[in-house]
């Protein structure tokens, strides 16, 4: 038994690659239920595997995976510490319980006969997502990162059958996320050159003597614009608002709370472990281009969401201002702010799954999602419309959720390095936040309904238990925060220390 | 500094490669021109890995029992992922090209632009009609 529990850093990754290809098998017999259920089956197995090596790595220190028993750094080798431990919880919980929420409106949404193909394209994301989580050896990162950002170029342009435009901000995404994960290998090259390996503990040991290599500072600045790309830091945010809008419900909920957040955790990686502060271009990286960037996303995310008539686009926005923030807890580079930066990327998982969650419920019932198509429907889906409210008010930083937690460490994060001009523009983002979600809620509750519109019923069960346990997660863990505080800042604690 | 940049013409190929590549996928409006742009930028990059790996005077690494220089072949076997990932790239960017083509009747940028900027102003005026 403990033989097996030691291959689980693999099987995490293994199983939901395999079962990709078993998941086509199921269109012998055209079972879409058997195939949404095995993906069901899968992302639990996958959750439960993320819940043990999380306690295993808060118990007992970091493990080192050798796959094929090569030793690092010839074999690759997978690295499970505090923070991708954590971020692994995350992705495989985003899909442990927005599966179970996809099955009716999957069935909505895409062609029948297409839908088993979606779900098999839907565990090759899953499979890329935790694959970049968990790998230690940097170009693995790569082609996994390609794994997933390609299961995801498809998966968005199977929203074609709701809306034309999910093809051309499919097409966009593509264009845009090759060039980022281009350049993010560019860089890669020129490590590999000067220092001959490719496994994340050894390139950082070795770039330490390196720091005043002009290959170094090369590799460095390809990476960094890479990623940035794939995390959507405003300006390199265009591919996202058309993308998450036009997407199928299932995959705005599942991309909108985890694409972006692994790529700031790879960024994480390799900003603190593999260049440590101590590189020279850090700091300068961090206060010059990141800050002034994430403070611009801030103001144009939330200003952007303000005039979007369209609500899930509208989220999209919001999801540009949220990375803002992210951005600026990493640019602190103290151990609160990163810390506050952590615990951002699990809470706003959080909170955009669920506000996409209850998107997904009203584009089940509506169909097309306006400010004017949802007017007055606050009675008529008042389940629905309470959790958007909820999830609406955890997004602004009401006390009690987990949106506040997140925001006050920031604050906490800003005064220790004495930056207090940004507290101001950090409130001012949430009272943006506060007359976008509004607009919604106005219209919801204070707006008549037209009188030529059908009765609309509130949503079944099925949809509403995943909405409400994810609400249920931004209290309790707004509430309870001491536990997601504490893991991230063993996180933040052990990113900072790894730097020498 | 002229014998600095002919020694390392390797590179600079690579970067006029590179360099024209993305130009492309910015500069052009034919979706196709843009997939054909990034392939071009994608193959530098190989190009960059392949270079790195050579070694001078260096053979395959086979082994022959005599003393020899070996080629690192380990920039090759990763190249070879990267391939992979360049044609499944492609492969999709064409199809979503083809099924562009289906909806909107036309591959430029400019036009489907226009294209949505009709169809967004439709469905506003319809909602508020």
């Amino acid at each position: 038994m403990t033989n097996w529990l030691h291959h689980i850093p693999i099987l995490i990754v293994a199983v939901p690659l395999i079962s990709a290809p078993i998941c086509v098998l199921f269109t012998f017999g055209a079972n879409r239920k058997a195939a949404w259920l095995w993906t069901l089956l899968v992302s639990w197995f996958a959750f439960l595997c993320s819940i043990y090596l999380l306690n295993y790595v808060l118990e007992n220190g970091q493990i080192s995976y050798h796959l094929g028993s090569w030793k690092p750094p010839l074999g690759i080798e997978y690295r499970i510490d505090v923070i991708n431990a954590f971020v692994l919880l995350l992705v495989s919980g985003i899909s442990a319980i927005a599966v179970p929420f996809g099955r009716l409106v999957v069935d909505r949404e895409i062609e029948p006969d297409r839908q088993i193909l979606f779900y098999t394209t839907y565990l090759l994301c899953l499979t890329g997502l935790l694959g970049v989580t968990i790998t230690g050896d940097a170009f693995n990162i790569f082609v996994f990162l390609e794994i997933s950002s390609l299961s995801s170029y498809v998966l968005i342009a199977m929203g074609v059958r709701s809306d034309r435009r999910a093809l051309t901000a499919a097409y966009n995404y593509l264009i845009l996320g090759t060039i980022g994960a281009t350049f993010f290998v560019i860089g890669l090259g020129f490590l590999y050159m000067v220092t001959g390996t490719l496994n994340i503990m050894d390139l950082s040991d070795r770039v330490t003597h390196l720091a005043d290599n002009k290959a170094v500072h090369a590799g460095y600045a390809f990476i960094i614009i890479g990623l940035a790309l794939k995390m959507a830091l405003f300006p390199m945010h265009v591919w996202l608002p058309n993308s998450y809008t036009y997407a199928p419900s299932l995959i705005s909920i599942f991309l909108a709370a985890t694409a972006t957040k692994v790529s700031i955790y790879v960024l994480l990686r390799f900003l603190f472990t593999v260049f440590g502060v101590s590189f020279d271009f850090i700091p300068l990286t961090l206060i010059f281009i990141f800050l002034p960037l994430a403070i611009i996303a801030i103001f144009f995310g939330s200003i952007g969401a303000i005039f979007q008539t369209n609500i899930k686009r509208l989220f999209a926005y919001s999801s540009v201002a949220q990375i803002g923030y992210i951005a600026i807890g990493i640019a602190l580079s103290n151990t609160i702010g990163l810390t506050a930066a952590i615990l951002h990327i699990f809470n706003h998982a959080l909170i955009k799954g669920a506000l996409f969650m209850a998107a997904g419920c009203l584009v089940y019932r509506v169909g097309k999602l306006t400010t004017d198509s949802i007017r007055g429907l606050g009675k008529e889906m008042p389940w629905t419309f309470s959790a958007l409210v909820l999830a609406g008010l955890s997004l602004i930083g009401i006390p009690t959720t987990v949106g506040f937690i997140s925001k006050w460490y920031l604050i906490l994060g800003i005064m220790e390095n004495g930056w207090w001009p940004l507290i101001p523009l950090i409130v001012m983002g949430s009272l943006l936040a506060v007359v976008y979600m509004w607009k919604i809620i106005e219209a919801a509750y204070f707006f008549q309904a037209p009188q030529d519109r059908v009765p609309v019923k509130e949503v079944p069960l099925e949809l509403l238990i995943p909405l409400w346990i994810l609400i249920g997660c931004n209290f309790y863990f707004g509430i309870q925060a001491d536990i997601t505080i504490g893991i991230s800042n063993e996180a933040a604690t052990s990113l900072l220390d790894h730097s020498p | 500094m002229l014998a600095a940049i002919l020694d390392h013409y390797n590179y600079w190929l690579i970067i006029f490669l590179m360099m024209i590549g993305l130009y492309i996928v910015v500069s052009r409006g034919n979706l196709i021109k843009k997939i054909v742009g990034l392939n071009i930028f994608q193959t530098s990059v190989f190009l960059l890995y392949i270079t790195i790996g050579k070694v001078n005077y260096g053979t395959a690494p086979i082994l022959t029992g005599q003393p020899e220089t070996f080629s690192n072949p380990l920039p090759h076997v990763l190249i070879l992922t990267a391939i992979v990932v360049g044609i499944a790239t492609t492969a999709l960017g064409l199809a979503l090209v083809v099924r562009i083509r289906e909806s909107y009747g036309t591959i430029e940028d400019e036009e489907i632009a226009v294209s949505e900027q009709f169809q967004a102003e439709s469905e506003v005026n319809q909602i508020s009609s």
